[in-house]
């Protein structure tokens, strides 16, 4: 099939242009799960860890653009100092109902959830 | 003419009427309305008559709105009607399922945000409320974004009316695959790394992504922070020009929406475009890309040379890091983005992202991570610098880019979405999101199979109406955006 | 004296802004005074799907303000920057604050050196000197930065129904908040709490916060650690290889008595050879200790980043001089002009310049130029003047008033002064074989006869003569 075809060659193409695979560990991707608050089980990490191993391979590809005296862009509007006023907006204030209007747990206008222990 | 074929064409008139209204440019609804030929009832009527009997095979939307309820709207509207109107006074549309409408459902297609109704309104979504359009369905897509198929979230695939098999595109593929098949006359769309684009260019309608900035992105659910553009799709470009007229404009809830003036973009839609240059950058014709859509394009090139353009060959070298660039930006970002669904003030616990988001949220945080920062997202972000140095020397060559949308046609559904990597490269022409600049993608022409092909014309920073001009001229002598899926004919 | 253990003490403060409107949105900036909880929230500030921050520029301004004050640099460009960590009271998963480029940097605060018994450090020479030896000698502490970010919501623990909750009110998610972090040159609980006065002071002065640390508008984190002596540094950038942060802290006399046990308790574990663990320490108000929160070992990886929704921030040296211009005069230089102008001893232009209201009053009476400022103080001083009640104009009136009355006859003060010799012998007798003190207490004795009234000057003349 045709389209099919063209992604081939894209990706083999891309792929061999790739530096050296780069191990990353389940250690590692467990590490990231907890940085990201997913609750991911073993089997999940382990599932997943080849497949980002690849993609973190692919996406290395930028550490062969020569950057040298390059600045970083960070946004392209080219806006600054961009402020609202001291002023309250009551348009958009929310009611207390409002506000917990999508929560599933609430308590005496709080948001509700299981106790946290700080120690 | 005898008699009786007069009464046989009479009796079939309303028929053929009714089979015409969503046909029509949103100009000549508009007009029609205001001549009374027709009403705002009879089109909604139109839109759910096709919404019955299609979406089934589609699955375009993730919520319809209550048909009584619309229609009630559609009847406001009429009584209401003005001649002072804006054009898209009570004409029904949709809107991608990303945008925040209160009252209604707000899903971005995924489990996370299932039962999540608004407490407030998009801002493009209330200029075109306030416009006076009517909203007929939330339309399904990649959950958050994250795809380029409609494969990812958890209401099923959105399939492409030209062929049920094949994904409409994404991540905005039910409003490509609802404006192709007719079952309303517009749509809001959002365009990061080709959303629009892709599915447009698959379902064979006319999609724009704008300069970063011109319309407000507050009250759309995010993706990249910094690269997200809302965006009409519609049937022509013509129809785009008028959509954005309202969309339009700085908004003070968006820090990063431009104070630039609106200009009125269908004034100059009819200029001549003869004397402009198209570039077409070498890179994207070479290796990679289906050999039907590069002889689709090259036709279109001939076709615009005979309105006068000139055709240039330029080059855009980094091509190929762009999707290792734009991903690496917008996984960061978007892992940033997805941190509030905590499930405490609504939505659903995390573990109901999918595979493919869990994916980008990892990448995102691994490239931010101590360590890796410097290697990764500072890097991309200096790729970013190098790829607007290079499509500003690309557009000092050109008034506009002329590129494929996608390597290939629509893809079978469960191809992309389950190779990590092709889903990546099917990016490849619309990731140059990153550096802002506006594109508009519009059908050229079919392959072998019917399926059909897309192409886009990139332009300068707040370009819009060149675009929308030299889009516009191309479908003044070609009709593959007026051709229409066998699917709703039968 | 020199001790072993030096205390290095570097101070991270937090003040919330008394802006109308929150630090990124339109909702009302009230959160102590609120009701009802979650009434003071909008799609911003709750962290809804696509809402999105825009500065408060009165905010902005104010933290600047508070940089000129504390002498800092003001960086021409800045920039917000996303901190990303999960709380149940953080509504985004991420806080907008700044990282690498904040507001202002390198300032100093200058205070009251504290008594003896504490240690400096002489940076110069590294030697340990002990301060008592140069009592009068103010410090300059320095300020690492001077930030904005915004604040978070508000977490109770409850119990309902027999489980144990978390209950989370987000009227305060949002509220503009300043940070302070000193250098870690503060070597005393007493110079730490010398520190939060004036800073608190000059927060008031500023009119930005009521930076009142039992409401929680000010809230402290001290980092405290120990070096020991015998580890003299060897550059002055050498720091104890741990730091320990304390929070909890909620008034300035704990924050005193926080660093006192905290120092004891980290000087009791190098004793024994062993270095005190870095990481989070909560202050126990009713145990009056420290404990501990979690490991800062485990350090959080913030992956900051700049903010994509916010544009940067480009000052003018213009805009920064205009700025500079609205900071009212400071405490410091208040309580010069007051001795030189006024000739007012220093306790007394202290006194008077503690709270900027009661300052600007003493200003305006002595502006009339009816009643001599000493007096004015005095006044202001010991009979505690309502300054809300009583205006600039009543007061010189009541001043007046009081002066004049205090005319008392030559011959009733004589008779006043008879009776206080005869109320007295001893005192006489005491003054008569030499005691010179004892003639003030006469004095005062006529004093308080008259009510303030007599001269004290003729008052002491006509005692000397009576009782020679």
């Amino acid at each position: 099939m045709a389209s099919w075809n063209s992604l081939e060659v894209l990706k083999l193409l891309i792929i061999s242009s790739m530096k050296n695979q780069k191990a990353i560990t389940k250690d590692q991707v467990k590490h990231l799960a907890k940085l990201a608050n997913l609750k991911l089980t073993d089997k999940e990490l382990e599932k997943l860890l080849p497949q980002f191993t690849s993609v973190v391979d692919f996406v290395s590809k930028v550490q062969s653009l020569n950057t040298k005296n390059i600045p970083e862009t960070s946004q392209v509007t080219g806006l600054e100092n961009i402020f609202r006023e001291d002023l309250i907006d009551k348009n958009r204030m929310f009611t207390q109902d409002e506000a917990l209007s999508n929560a599933k747990k609430t308590y005496k206008g709080y948001f509700e959830v299981d106790a946290i222990f700080e120690e | 003419m005898p008699r009786k074929h007069i009464k046989a064409i009479l009796k079939l008139m309303p028929y053929l009427k009714n089979k015409m209204l969503i046909d029509k440019s949103l100009t000549e609804l508009a007009s029609g309305l205001i001549n009374k030929e027709f009403s705002s009832e009879e089109i909604v009527k139109e839109c759910f008559d096709k919404i019955e009997k299609i979406n089934s095979k589609l699955n375009a939307f993730t919520t319809v709105l209550d048909k009584d309820e619309v229609i009630k709207k559609a009847r406001e509207k009429d009584n209401k009607r003005t001649e002072n109107n804006n054009s898209l006074y009570g004409l029904p549309f949709i809107i991608k399922d990303s945008y925040n409408t209160r009252g209604f459902p707000t899903t971005v297609a995924s489990n996370v945000l299932k039962n999540y109704i608004s407490p407030y309104d998009a801002t493009v979504y209330s200029r075109i409320l306030n416009a006076g359009a009517i909203l007929i369905a939330k339309t399904n897509m990649d959950a958050w974004g994250h795809g380029a198929s409609s494969e990812n979230n958890d209401y099923g695939p959105v399939r492409n009316p030209w062929d049920t098999s094949r994904v409409a595109g994404g991540s905005s593929g039910g409003n490509a695959a609802a404006i192709s098949s007719r079952m309303t006359t517009f749509g809001i769309g959002e365009d990061t790394g080709g959303s629009i684009r892709n599915p447009s260019s698959w379902c064979n309608i006319t999609g724009l992504k704008v300069t970063y900035g011109r319309t407000s992105r507050y009250g759309c659910v995010p993706y990249v922070s910094s690269f997200d553009t809302m965006g009409p799709m519609a049937k022509s470009a013509e129809d785009c020009a008028l959509i954005l007229q309202t969309m339009a404009g700085q908004d003070p809830l968006d820090a990063t929406s431009s104070p630039k003036a609106v200009p009125d973009y269908s004034k100059n839609l009819q200029n001549r475009i003869s004397g402009l240059v198209l570039g077409m950058p070498k890179e994207c014709y070479a290796k990679g890309l289906d050999p039907e859509i590069k002889s689709s394009i090259e036709k279109a090139a001939e076709q615009f040379q005979q309105l006068g353009v000139k055709i240039k060959e330029i080059s855009i070298p980094l091509l190929d890091y762009g999707v290792a660039v734009y991903y690496l930006i917008g996984t960061s970002e978007t892992s940033s983005n997805l941190a509030r669904y905590d499930a405490v003030r609504y939505g659903q616990d995390r573990s109901n992202f999918t595979k493919e988001t869990i994916r980008r949220i990892m990448l995102g945080t691994y490239a931010l991570s101590a360590g890796y920062y410097d290697a990764y997202y500072r890097k991309a972000q200096k790729g970013r610098t190098l790829f607007i140095k290079e499509y500003n020397k690309a557009l000092s060559e050109c008034d506009a880019i002329l590129m494929p949308v996608e390597p290939m046609v629509a893809t079978k559904i469960g191809e992309l979405i389950n190779d990590p990597i092709q889903n990546m490269l099917a990016d490849i022409y619309t990731c140059q999101t990153p550096t802002g600049l506006p594109s508009l993608a519009l059908p050229c022409g079919f392959n072998q199979s019917g399926m059909p092909i897309g192409m886009q014309l990139i332009g300068k920073m707040f370009t819009e109406e060149k675009l929308l001009n030299i889009g516009h001229q191309y479908q003044q002598m070609t009709d593959w955006h007026k051709r229409k899926p066998p699917l709703i004919e039968k | 004296m020199v001790n072993k253990y030096i205390p290095i003490i570097g101070l991270e403060i937090h003040v919330e802004l008394k802006t109308v409107s929150k630090m990124f949105c339109g909702c009302k900036n009230d959160p102590f005074g609120a009701q009802q909880p979650n009434i003071y929230t909008c799609p911003v500030c709750l962290g809804l799907p696509g809402a999105l921050p825009v500065p408060n520029r009165k905010a902005v301004e104010w933290c600047l303000k508070m940089g000129l004050a504390l002498n800092c640099q003001i960086p021409l460009f800045s920039k917000f920057d996303r901190k990303n960590y999960f709380y149940p009271d953080l509504p985004k998963g991420y806080q907008i604050s700044q990282y690498d480029q904040p507001f202002a940097v390198k300032g100093s605060l200058v205070i009251p050196s504290a008594v003896e018994g504490s240690l400096r450090l002489n940076r110069s020479s590294n030697k340990l000197r002990d301060s008592s030896a140069s009592p009068q000698n103010d410090e300059s502490i320095g300020i690492t930065r001077v930030h904005l970010e915004e604040d978070t919501g508000k977490l109770l623990h409850a119990e309902i129904a027999g489980k144990k909750v978390t209950l989370i009110d987000f009227n305060r998610s949002g509220v503009p908040l300043i940070e302070i972090v000193t250098e870690p040159e503060i070597r005393s609980s007493e110079q730490a709490r010398n520190f939060l006065k004036k800073l608190h002071q000059i927060i008031r002065y500023l009119g930005i916060s009521d930076a009142d640390m039992e409401k929680g508008s000010m809230r402290l984190e001290p980092n405290i650690s120990v070096l020991s002596n015998d580890q003299r540094p060897t550059t002055k950038d050498q720091l104890p290889p741990y730091k320990v942060e304390i929070k909890n802290i909620n008034s300035f006399s704990f924050a005193k008595k926080a660093i006192d046990y905290e120092i004891d308790r980290q000087i009791e574990i190098l004793e024994s050879g062993k270095i005190p663990l870095q990481e989070t320490r909560g202050w126990d108000e009713k145990k009056q200790i420290t404990f501990s929160q979690r490991s800062k070992e485990e350090a959080q990886d913030y992956r900051y980043f700049p903010e994509p929704d916010i544009p940067p921030i480009r000052w003018t040296p213009e805009d920064i001089k205009r700025l500079k211009n609205l900071i009212p005069e400071l405490p410091d230089k208040k309580v010069d002009r007051f001795i030189k102008d006024y000739q007012l001893s220093k306790e007394d232009s202290l006194r008077i310049t503690e709270k900027k209201e009661i300052a600007d009053y003493f200003d305006q009476v002595v502006k009339f130029k009816k009643i001599p400022p000493k007096t004015v103080a005095n006044w202001i001083i010991n009979k505690k003047v309502d300054i809300a009640k009583v205006s600039p104009q009543d007061l010189i009136k009541l001043i007046s008033a009081k002066t004049q009355t205090a005319v008392i006859s030559e011959k009733e003060l004589e008779v006043v002064i008879d009776k206080v010799i005869t109320a007295n012998p001893k005192p006489v007798a005491d003054y008569q074989s030499g005691k010179q003190t004892a003639l003030m207490f006469l004095v005062g004795q006529v004093m308080r006869h008259t009510q303030g009234q007599a001269n004290p000057h003729t008052t002491r003349q006509i005692l000397k003569k009576k009782i020679k």
